[in-house]
């Protein structure tokens, strides 16, 4: 008579249940916690200003959505400001991906004489915060008449220090050196035999960094603050701050929610979609860091 | 055929390395340069040598800043790192199986993804004294009789800034901390179990050990990152650290002495003295973590050159 399974004592049973219990609220209570602004932007973008005021917190709906974005538009150009922003976050987003790339691409399949030098620049510089530069950064800018256009937030994408060391490290694991060999030998191009077997072996890991550059760019504040002046062209970032100094933010705050809801949801529902790839990405990194 | 790849390895990397060089290198030396003029944005900046640096060691609102942002980074950094270990030991608990990790890995990560502006935004009506949604639940709920002044007493103000990176930043901690101990071999912790070890030995003798590379990793990204605080504060007060200057931040003092009172000579040493202090507390904190790796090799060291010498 052999048992398979231990039975449980009633008491170790009801310490488990009252364990489980526990966990489980104290856990339910924290998604809350995470959860509520989320709650409150959806719903309030919907609800009237005086329905707000009154009661900050809804979980149900009201009518007003349409009437909030009305008002929302004679307070900003919240359609241009979308438009800047995928626009900004988009270039930013092909650029450093495609040139990251190549230069991660370069850096792994060809022996040249200062390959070592230049990658132990990138790895320096990736311990530079080049936040700290902004500074210098405007007044460079305003030299070179770059100072209120989109053009100066995008550019610098091109060289985005940390996307090449991971792209380095990813080729090194994903692309195969014979495979480069032999397409050589069979007469392709150099640039070719990139687009055509390095960005596909390479696909997965640009894609992470990408999305991850697109949320960066989608919520950069300080970079859109010092370059850009003129309003029509703003980023959301930018127009949600301008909506603090005007009347929605102290009476009609319907308006205010709607504009909030514009700018994050777009970036919520972009992660949902990819989040098992994302999140397991973002754990990969401790794994191999 | 060598040198002719070389060449293509030159060619594929020059588009980053000419970007590098004119926007994001020389901006670097163009403020270190800035940081020794005197420089109010007409004409050409005049050399002033170490002016602004001593100027820096002597501005009480400087270092007062500097003191908001590592106590506001500090209790943040204690609160975040915090709540993620208890969520990777209830997680990762062998005899309580908590489901859905998947799932709460997102959500935990939610708040993340929204830009410090909104986020701001969002807090200061949520956390507004009269009218927030907090306080409004506590007076619901009986906990307090009298509303409490979040965001207007300069501690409670510097401890809801706090609270509010912890919230955005628990998640990304969560799931690097996970991922790490998930990728321990089970049967270490079984073994360690029937040698009677309890949860928090396991905690501190096995899995802080083989968190730790990424233990650091964010401590030195929270610490870069935090010590940059400036939207969350620009936008939660007057864009002057109001109350009583305590959520004025190093940035925050720098970005209103650069765009508000146009000394950019002074600004851009502000820069450089908050970069150093960063580079200074990074290399601090590693030489602790790493100390008894760092003695064990100058033992080594000490054995070896004595055993030369010996021998």
């Amino acid at each position: 008579m052999v048992k398979k399974k231990r039975t449980m004592l009633p008491r170790e049973r009801a310490k488990q249940i009252a364990v489980y219990t526990m966990l489980y609220t104290l856990l339910a209570l924290l998604i809350a916690v995470c959860l509520v602004p989320f709650v409150m932007v959806m719903m309030n973008a919907t609800r009237t200003g005086v329905a707000i005021q009154r009661v900050g917190l809804s979980l149900t709906p009201g009518n007003n959505f349409m009437n909030n974005w009305e008002v929302l538009k004679d307070f900003v150009d919240i359609r241009s400001g979308f438009k800047n922003s995928i626009f900004v976050s988009t270039s930013i987003t092909v650029l450093s991906g495609y040139f990251s790339a190549l230069t991660a691409y370069g850096f792994y399949i060809y022996k040249f004489k200062a390959n070592k030098y230049l990658f132990a620049i990138i790895i320096v510089f990736m311990m530079v915060p080049a936040q700290l530069a902004f500074l210098g950064y405007y007044r460079w800018m305003v030299t070179l008449r770059l100072v209120d256009t989109h053009a100066a937030l995008i550019i610098p994408a091109i060289a985005s220090v940390g996307t090449v060391f991971f792209l380095r490290q990813y080729a090194s694991g994903t692309i195969n050196k014979e495979v480069i060999e032999s397409a050589r030998i069979d007469g392709a191009r150099e640039i070719y035999i990139f687009h055509r077997i390095g960005i596909p072996l390479m696909m997965p890991g640009i894609a992470t960094m990408s999305i991850f550059a697109f949320i960066g760019s989608w919520n950069n504040y300080l970079g859109a603050r010092v370059i850009l002046s003129s309003p029509d062209k703003f980023t959301l970032p930018l127009q949600m701050a301008f909506l603090k100094g005007t009347k929605v933010w102290f009476e009609n705050q319907g308006p205010l929610y709607m504009g909030l809801f514009i700018s994050i949801f777009p970036i919520v529902i972009i992660f949902i979609i990819f989040s098992k790839y994302l999140v397991d990405s973002i754990a990969a990194g401790a794994v191999k860091g | 055929m060598e040198k002719k790849l070389a060449k293509y390895g030159y060619m594929f990397i020059t588009p980053f390395f000419l970007v590098f060089l004119v926007f994001n290198l020389y901006p670097i030396f163009y403020t270190l340069y800035l940081s020794f003029t005197f420089y109010k944005g007409i004409g050409d900046p005049a050399w002033i040598g170490w002016e602004n640096y001593s100027r820096v060691l002597t501005d009480k609102f400087f270092w007062e800043a500097m003191v908001n942002t590592v106590r506001i980074w500090g209790v943040n950094i204690v609160l975040q790192l915090g709540l993620a270990f208890l969520l990777v030991m209830t997680f990762s608990d062998l005899k309580y199986k908590i489901k859905g990790l998947k799932a709460f890995r997102i959500i935990f990560y939610l708040p993340n993804l929204i830009a410090a502006t909104s986020v701001a935004l969002i807090f200061v009506k949520l956390l507004n004294r009269d009218y927030g949604v907090i306080n409004t639940i506590l007076f619901d709920l009986n906990l307090i009789t009298e509303s409490i002044p979040w965001l207007d007493r300069t501690f409670l103000a510097q401890l809801s800034v706090s609270n509010i990176q912890t919230w955005m930043w628990f998640g990304n901690s969560f799931i690097l901390f996970m991922a790490a101990v998930q990728a321990v071999n089970k049967e270490t912790i079984e073994s360690a179990i029937i040698d009677g070890a309890n949860r928090f030995q396991i905690m501190s003798y096995i899995k802080l050990p083989l968190i730790k590379p990424i233990l650091i990793y964010v401590m030195i990204t929270g610490l870069i990152g935090g010590l940059q605080l400036f939207d969350i504060p620009l936008l939660i007060t007057n864009g002057f650290g109001a109350p009583d200057n305590s959520l004025n931040t190093v940035i925050l003092y720098l970005f209103n002495h650069a765009f508000f009172y146009r000394n950019y000579g002074y600004a851009a040493s502000l820069a450089f003295v908050l970069f150093v202090v960063i580079v200074i507390i990074s290399i601090l904190f590693l030489l602790v973590v790493n100390r008894s790796s760092i003695k064990e090799y100058l033992i080594k060291r000490k054995i070896q050159k004595e055993g030369l010498s010996n021998g």
